[in-house]
């Protein structure tokens, strides 16, 4: 059943002119932020070559482009699933998946796995846009792998969070600044905080992205994106329970 | 081209599908729903109201604006949970084992529940799926579901380029894709022009003779040309019930208008 919500929610993404525009726009900043790092690179190349342990060409091209995707994914995400369950609740067809044989929980899992399978897309051609670097060069694997990885989990995090603020609503443009506004704050309290140690970046997902990003694997910050979804997607299913029984 | 339903009516009403055969024996109670009580708020909506769907009935709920009769069929079909209550869906208790029983049901609500952007054939499949058709006898539901609601043409189309009265069709489709035992259709003649009205009905008629039915409306010429028992509701509370000839003969009436508005202005407690 995850597997059919999963499929539909596929769809109605491909379907949507507005999501074609905006993966069209997407790559162009990617390709663009991609070329503009390669071509720093091979201008600070000779440079380079004379310090005993120079960075390589996927820490100085691939891994400012992956923080890159992630700040633009923040931005685009909530654009995404804002339509998750508040354009369902404004063109009333919720009534369709309520009335169904489907349990909350498969209904939201269903979402967010079709959701998360059109990001993955995204991400995967970003990748594929560095490893053309792999053409004329060795790459770091371990780090590209580590930022692929970190990416799946920034971006699974902000989805889980963006279904929620949408299961809030029903109307989906109050979802998506609500999901931006959200997705900003948390990465505000990262920015700002000046404390290197304050407890505030343990919140934000883009400081424990921040890692992978470098290249460091760190079973904590795995559990804080895993924990980070769960708990959204937990607090979806809840409040799909609370509409069934509180309230319209 | 809308009158072609009838022509499908009459053609389809032979063969009865194998499932429905194995279904509750004929005169059997397909839904029991008891005390049903439902609150936004503080401000009580529907108040303890009972009810009892037999197969191959069509129950029509009547009353007016706010009377609570979409909240109650919401209740029914599982979208919302009564606050006090319980209902009984061929013998299954959609409180306890919700994915069971809502398998036997069939929801039609007041907006056709519709992806604009889909097709009438990819809709209808996604809907099937939904209910759980296993993918051996989905061709088979699909292309029955089409052909009861004079859909033969339509498969390929755009749902957001069909007319109301399609669109209505393909609302109907859905909630009887599965072969579900009860179907529940919610003002399902809104909107709809005379036409369009005649062959819903006709079809809303031909899906009692196999299904039990229950049919929320105000319009009651409706209840008159469909509809075997009433139930009338007012400020969420069943305030009559009977079958809709002895409705007719309701006091010194000599209409069901007439009946229905003296039934809604005097009575106070559920009638036996």
């Amino acid at each position: 059943m995850i597997r059919i919500l999963a499929a539909r929610e596929l769809h109605s993404l491909f379907s949507l002119p507005s999501s074609w525009f905006m993966l069209g726009v997407l790559q162009f900043l990617l390709a663009w932020s991609y070329l503009a790092r390669l071509d720093a690179w091979l201008q600070v190349q000779p440079q380079l070559a004379l310090l005993a342990n120079p960075p390589g060409v996927t820490a100085w091209v691939a891994a400012p482009m992956f923080d890159m995707v992630s700040l633009l994914l923040m931005v685009l995400i909530p654009l995404f699933t804002m339509r998750a369950f508040a354009e369902e609740r404004r063109n009333q067809t919720l009534a369709l998946l309520l009335s169904s044989p489907v349990s909350n929980t498969q209904l939201v899992l269903g979402k967010f796995c079709g959701l998360l399978a059109f990001l993955a897309l995204i991400v995967c051609t970003s990748l594929l846009m560095v490893a053309t670097l792999g053409v004329g060069t060795a790459l770091d694997w371990g780090l590209l792998l580590a930022n692929l990885l970190g990416l799946l989990l920034i971006v699974m995090s902000y989805a889980a969070f963006g279904i929620y603020v949408s299961a809030l609503t029903s109307q989906p443009l109050v979802a998506a600044i609500g999901g931006l506004a959200g997705l900003l704050g948390l990465w505000m309290i990262d920015v700002t905080a000046s404390d290197e140690h304050a407890l505030w970046h343990i919140l934000s997902p883009a400081f424990h992205f921040r890692k992978l990003n470098a290249g460091l694997l760190d079973s904590a910050d795995l559990g804080f994106f895993l924990l980070f979804t769960a708990t959204f997607l937990l607090l979806t299913i809840f409040r799909l329970q609370g509409n069934r029984q509180g309230g319209r | 081209m809308s009158g072609h339903i009838l022509g499908y009516i009459q053609l389809n009403s032979q063969p009865v599908p194998p499932d429905i055969l194995s279904s509750p024996a004929p005169d059997a109670t397909t839904l029991i729903a008891r005390n049903l009580t439902r609150h936004y708020g503080q401000y009580p909506v529907v108040q303890d109201v009972s009810l009892t769907l037999k197969r191959g009935e069509v129950l029509g709920l009547l009353g007016h604006n706010g009377a609570g009769k979409s909240t109650t069929l919401q209740m029914l079909s599982g979208i919302l949970t009564p606050d006090s209550g319980e209902i009984e869906i061929c013998g299954l208790d959609l409180l306890r084992a919700p994915m069971q029983a809502k398998r036997r049901l069939g929801f039609l609500p007041e907006v056709p529940p519709l992806y604009r952007e889909l097709s009438v054939d990819a809709y209808l499949t996604f809907a099937a799926k939904l209910r759980r058709v296993s993918p051996d006898t989905l061709p088979d539901a699909l292309a029955d579901a089409k052909y009861r609601c004079g859909l033969n043409e339509m498969g390929p189309k755009l749902i957001a380029t069909l007319s109301k009265g399609y669109q209505q069709r393909v609302g109907i489709a859905q909630a009887i894709i599965h072969q579900p035992d009860i179907i529940i259709l919610d003002e399902p003649t809104v909107g709809l022009d005379p036409a369009q009205l005649r062959d819903i009905r006709a079809l809303i008629r031909e899906l009692g003779d196999t299904h039990s039915v229950i049919l929320s409306t105000h319009l009651l010429t409706e209840v008159e040309t469909l509809c075997d028992r009433v139930e009338i509701m007012r400020d969420g509370k069943l305030i009559y019930s009977d079958t809709r000839a002895h409705m007719a003969e309701y006091g010194d009436t000599a209409s069901l208008e007439e009946a229905f508005m003296q039934i809604t202005e005097t009575e106070e407690e559920p009638a036996p």
